[in-house]
């Protein structure tokens, strides 16, 4: 984003982040109640987690205005994006080896008990 | 010697040098954040023993609204500079400052509940890395409140020697205040509600 836009494309873009501000405000609101639900485990972390991303994207591309920046920031960003995935893939690996060890997969075993 | 592409924007990229300059720290931030976050899905997967002790979601959803409502200030004051209104400009700056205070003030509340409790960072996996991570972003807040002080106070003069480059600073301000609201975002439900 330049900014040096017309003062009425200025005024158009604050009304926008008001707009952002009341949709941020009403997921964090949905995401406390959801956690009352009383969801499984994983359920709930796929809910909470997918509200925070819909949250951060908001911020993402409204106030720090990604959708329309410069191909320069969009390459740090996708560099930036691959190094972060690998830091989530490494406890994806480690929670993979303790399956079995410090875990069991209940319905895994029960449909093996049920082959046997 | 005069520092180039204060206000006018590099040929090659685009942009403003200390927009790129911020573009690039903040990426260094997502891993610095992305590494504790790995760390804590490792600590919690790893272990079937997990000790998630309640914490006052109630405070840390006031934090969290306060933090989205400073992210609306620091943008609007932007929009305000670039419609040239400084005083407009200089009331929601301040109130970015004040809210980053009230955000201190509620973290600070819930720290002495945590201590009173007896919950330390060396009680438990779970206090460590939830210290850990509030800590750090925390301190970034603090860092952050710094540099608005001091682009409100001194930091202000260059409104009229050089506003352009003045507009581009409180930009840059805001994009890191925006990353700093972001990484609440994952930690709210991250540490508070899963």
């Amino acid at each position: 984003m330049s900014g040096h836009n017309s003062p009425e494309d200025i005024k158009k873009e604050t009304r926008t982040y008001l707009l952002v501000f009341v949709a941020l405000a009403v997921a964090t609101l949905v995401t406390v109640a959801v956690s009352y639900l009383d969801l499984n485990g994983p359920q709930a972390i796929i809910v909470a987690l997918f509200i925070a991303t819909i949250k951060a994207g908001l911020v993402a591309a409204f106030f720090m205005h990604l959708l329309s920046e410069e191909k320069f920031i969009y390459s740090v960003l996708a560099l930036t994006l691959v190094f972060f995935a690998v830091l989530f893939i490494l406890p994806i690996g480690n929670y993979a080896d303790a399956v079995g060890e410090h875990f069991s997969m209940e319905g895994v075993e029960h449909r093996e008990t049920e082959a046997h | 010697m005069e520092i180039p592409y204060t206000v006018e924007v590099r040929p090659d990229t685009g942009l403003y040098n200390a927009k790129m300059g911020i573009w690039l720290f903040l990426a260094s931030e997502v891993m610095l954040f992305g590494a504790l976050f790995s760390s804590y899905v490792i600590l919690r997967t790893g272990n079937p023993d997990w000790v998630q002790h309640p914490m006052n979601v109630g405070l840390a959803t006031l934090n969290t609204m306060i933090l989205i409502t400073s992210s609306v200030t620091v943008i609007m004051s932007w929009a305000s500079l670039r419609l040239k209104d400084f005083a407009k400009f200089r009331i929601y700056f301040l109130c970015t400052l004040l809210l980053a205070g009230c955000f201190m003030v509620v973290k600070a509340i819930e720290y002495n509940q945590e201590f009173s409790q007896g919950l330390f960072p060396w009680s438990d996996n779970y206090m460590g890395i939830y210290f850990t991570l509030t800590g750090l972003h925390g301190l970034h807040v603090v860092g952050g409140m710094v540099v608005i002080a001091y682009l409100l106070g001194p930091g202000a003069k260059m409104w009229k020697t050089a506003p352009e480059q003045y507009v581009n600073r409180i930009e840059s301000v805001g994009l890191y205040w925006h990353f700093v609201d972001l990484v609440w975002i994952f930690l709210f439900p991250s540490l508070y509600l899963l």
